[in-house]
């Protein structure tokens, strides 16, 4: 008789060539896909692979995304993109994507991770890749040359927290909120570095790029994966993205069973959620957008792989439609993707936003990651739909972030201070 | 014990994470860069009079946030001997042991914040029996023993040199062993 497993459980059960696992065992894991970016990827791994004379275990199972330091700013940061540019070509990986977007978006775009997959990514956000029935979790550069040279690591099995969500959100309501929401409730530990598995009826219901918010952020909840069973919904998107449909089969097995031994089970009414906002420092610091409407923003920025995907350049237009943002504002736009930002072109989506008053920054991580470009002056204040809002991350020390949604960001906008988008799309 | 021996503790609450730690706007720098402005929006006092030997003692999730290493870079660049804290961010956790930096869980209890350690106290860690101990306030802390696979990667310096040490005893490519 076999015990019942969570998804977490079998797929590193899978992993590491095991019918079954049980938390917290120690186990080595055999890695389908390791993904990573300029800054914390080819700059980092190639003087100890060097230093070390060996080549990377397998380059078909190696994914290049430049994101960070791109468009180059300034000599730096161009000689960082192009140490990237040339290692993957001395290495033979020909899953290399430059400038097309930030990694955690274009890697399952060109239908790089699949159900059923133990992966690992070069920045926290690799925790998106669970949306897909992924096991997929970040790792330094270190480990990450230790993965390139074995195509091993070791993993302590996760034990797995539920978190479930019943009914459907309010229109106007949307993942992000979710997730500052849960945050907030738990706290940035509050993941305790195991599984984080989301699901219930409100949880189906979300497309793909909700889902991949939700799962980003297990970053911020203290995740080591966040996880999100396989469907119809994950199936469809990715052969819209060019995986052939033969190769997505038995979906089903990638699921938590009945019985499956849980951390903990938290439940959540979806119907119930407002539109959340994160007060400056932390995304544990959530509250209802509507109780916030004293605070004046200078700047409203829709970026970053959690917060500037197609569907959340729609649910920004959703409320922009017709509207022109307030008098000193700044909307900036920087598209997840160079694939979402044509789309969002073709469709119309785009021209909303630059005609209610938003600049179009490049597709890359911009003002999210910190990194230079477009970040934020003295004592400015934000409303962004990052993943982190920490002191000094998005510029200087003195300026405020506030966290909130596509749509709560678009709406702050237009009022010039931080508002309940519902009181827009009513 | 001489005080020679002893290294100032440097306390800092919860959720110290890595933006703190390598701020974003010096992350294209080489690692004695990014390390003269650790901390800074913190503690600006740190990165400036930290010495090697110094111990780091933190509150709940110590390394919140990115997996930049270079946030665990600095603290070895910088000479830090260890970071004891209630607990640490899983990411930066692994981080640490590959980079071969000893990072230790404290007690459970007390909950005293820093648990009563003084602000730059004077204090004594020894790895093996993870414990620190502050002689001035006769204070010994027992923290939780670094588990023995990552104490193995302490012991080697980290990955990199324990994967020296692994491609040494590959076989060699003319070598008759089955593979």
């Amino acid at each position: 008789m076999t015990t019942p497993q969570t998804l977490a459980q079998k797929l590193v059960a899978r992993a590491c060539g095991r019918d079954q696992v049980a938390p917290e065992e120690l186990v080595t894991c055999r890695v389908d896909l390791a993904m990573m970016h300029d800054s914390g990827g080819p700059r980092r791994l190639k003087p100890h692979l060097d230093a070390l004379g060996v080549k990377v275990w397998d380059p078909s199972r190696i994914v290049v995304v430049t994101d960070h330091y791109v468009p180059a700013a300034d000599a730096d940061s161009a000689q960082i993109v192009r140490i990237a540019r040339d290692w993957v070509r001395e290495q033979g990986i020909a899953n290399f994507y430059d400038e097309q977007g930030i990694c955690h978006v274009v890697t399952p775009q060109h239908g790089h991770i699949r159900p059923g997959m133990f992966a690992v990514g070069g920045d926290s956000h690799s925790c998106t890749g669970g949306a897909f029935g992924a096991y997929m979790f970040g790792i330094g550069a270190t480990e990450m040359l230790g993965v390139a040279v074995t195509g091993e690591i070791w993993l302590r099995v996760p034990h797995t927290i539920a978190m479930e969500w019943t009914g459907r959100l309010a229109p106007g309501v949307c993942a992000k909120d979710m997730m500052l929401h849960m945050c907030t409730r738990f706290g940035m530990d509050g993941g305790q570095y195991e599984a984080v598995e989301y699901c219930g009826e409100a949880v189906r219901a979300l497309s793909m790029n909700e889902r991949m918010t939700l799962c980003n952020m297990t970053a911020e909840l203290g995740g080591q994966a966040g996880l999100i069973a396989p469907d119809e919904t994950t199936r469809d998107w990715l052969v819209s993205c060019g995986v052939p449909a033969q190769e997505l089969q038995d979906l089903a097995q990638w699921q938590t069973d009945a019985q499956a031994p849980l951390l903990a089970h938290h439940r959540f009414d979806a119907a119930a959620l407002a539109p959340q906002v994160s007060a400056p420092g932390s995304p544990a610091l959530g509250e209802d957008a509507r109780n916030c409407g004293e605070e004046k923003v200078d700047i409203a920025y829709i970026g970053a792989c959690t917060g500037a995907k197609l569907e959340d350049l729609r649910m920004a237009a959703e409320v922009l439609k017709g509207q022109r943002i307030a008098r000193g504002v700044d909307l900036m736009v920087a598209p997840a993707s160079a694939r979402d930002q044509q789309a969002a072109q073709a469709e119309g989506t785009l021209q909303i936003l630059l005609d209610a008053g938003a600049r179009l920054l490049p597709t890359s991580c911009g003002a999210c990651a910190g990194y230079g470009a477009n970040t934020f002056a003295e004592n400015t204040t934000a409303i962004s739909t990052t993943a982190r809002n920490f002191k000094g991350r998005m510029g200087a020390a003195s300026s405020r972030v506030f966290l909130g949604s596509p749509y709560t960001v678009a709406a702050s906008a237009v009022a010039g201070r931080i508002t309940d988008p519902r009181e827009m799309l009513a | 014990m001489n005080d020679q021996n002893l290294g100032r503790c440097w306390i800092f609450g919860d959720d110290i994470n890595t933006d703190f730690l390598a701020p974003g706007k010096y992350m294209k720098f080489s690692i004695d860069k990014i390390a003269e402005h650790c901390m800074e929006d913190v503690e600006p006092r740190f990165a400036r009079e930290v010495r090697p030997g110094d111990i780091v003692i933190g509150g709940s999730n110590f390394g919140a946030g990115s997996s930049r290493e270079q946030a665990v870079e600095v603290l070895r660049h910088l000479g830090v001997r260890c970071v004891i804290a209630q607990s640490f961010a899983g990411l930066f956790y692994r981080n640490g042991f590959n980079l071969g930096l000893p990072l230790l869980l404290g007690p459970k209890a007390p909950a005293a914040p820093a648990w009563g350690i003084a602000p730059d106290a004077r204090a004594q860690f020894d790895l093996e029996q993870a414990v620190l101990e502050v002689p001035q306030q006769g204070l010994r802390l027992q923290c939780t023993p670094i588990p023995a696979h990552l104490l193995a990667l302490v012991n080697d310096g980290g990955l990199v040199p324990h994967l020296r040490k692994r491609l040494a005893a590959r076989p060699q490519p003319d070598s008759k062993e089955p593979a």
